[in-house]
């Protein structure tokens, strides 16, 4: 197996790579449980409502923040993978891109968290 | 023929040829899901936010998918994008950190898919309903 060496990660290519397979794998995860989730309290919405309760617990609100934040930087770092491989890709906008990606999801996750 | 020292076992052309359509269409799926989840994404996020600040209740829920059928098909498309999506993901995943690539996997993972469309379809017509 060949091995890169580590100047390969010192990028920030790299790591918008990794934060978009970690949120992608975080949400595909997270998927079964928000529509099973939804579908049985649905049927009852009491018992929506006391899920609801349970979810102002501020551990819970963190992991629904980090949530919103995986959600919103797998969608606004694909948008920027779909403008490399369809629109063209030049290397010196591409930190540029990179950090409008994390400020917009940074923003989405900021505004969950403060109305939550 | 290849000779080198732990090579890969030759793979029969046609095979190869198959393999490689395969991916090509996997990769088309992926790309054509992600342009129209871009879309859906955004939506749901502005939703969310929304909500969040009018006060999330089960009542508000169904109220706001049954405003219109435009929601309940919106839904219904978001969920045949993320089940051809995720999988699709999920393979390059598995594929590339835990070396887990084949049939069997393919297997599973097309599984996934159809547990994902149809919990999700189910999720959706029950709101919707």
């Amino acid at each position: 197996m060949r091995h890169n060496d580590l100047r390969s990660r010192d990028h920030a290519g790299y790591w918008a790579f990794v934060v978009h397979r970690v949120s992608g794998l975080v949400l595909a995860l997270f998927l079964p449980v928000h529509f099973s989730v939804l579908s049985r309290a649905l049927a009852n919405p009491a018992g929506l409502d006391a899920f609801f309760a349970w979810t102002s617990q501020p551990g819970v609100k963190l992991a629904e923040t980090l949530l919103v934040l995986a959600l919103a930087v797998h969608l606004a770092g694909g948008v920027r993978l779909l403008f490399v491989e369809f629109v063209g890709w030049r290397a010196e906008g591409q930190k540029t891109a990179i950090a409008l990606v994390a400020a917009a999801a940074i923003a989405c996750a900021l505004l969950f968290a403060l109305n939550a | 023929m290849d000779v080198r020292a732990g090579a890969a076992p030759v793979v029969d052309a046609g095979e190869r040829i198959e393999g490689a359509r395969f991916a090509a269409w996997l990769f088309v799926l992926q790309r054509a899901s992600a342009a129209v989840l871009a879309l859906c994404v955004l939506v749901h996020l502005a939703t969310i936010l929304y909500a969040v600040r009018h006060g999330l209740s089960a009542q508000a829920i169904v109220a706001r998918v049954h405003a219109s059928a435009v929601w309940p098909a919106f839904y219904a498309l978001f969920v045949v994008a993320v089940a051809v999506h995720a999988p699709i993901g999920l393979r390059a995943v598995v594929g590339e950190w835990l070396r887990m690539r084949g049939p069997l996997v393919d297997a599973l993972l097309a599984l996934a898919a159809a547990g994902l469309l149809v919990g999700g379809l189910y999720t959706v017509f029950s709101l919707g309903l």
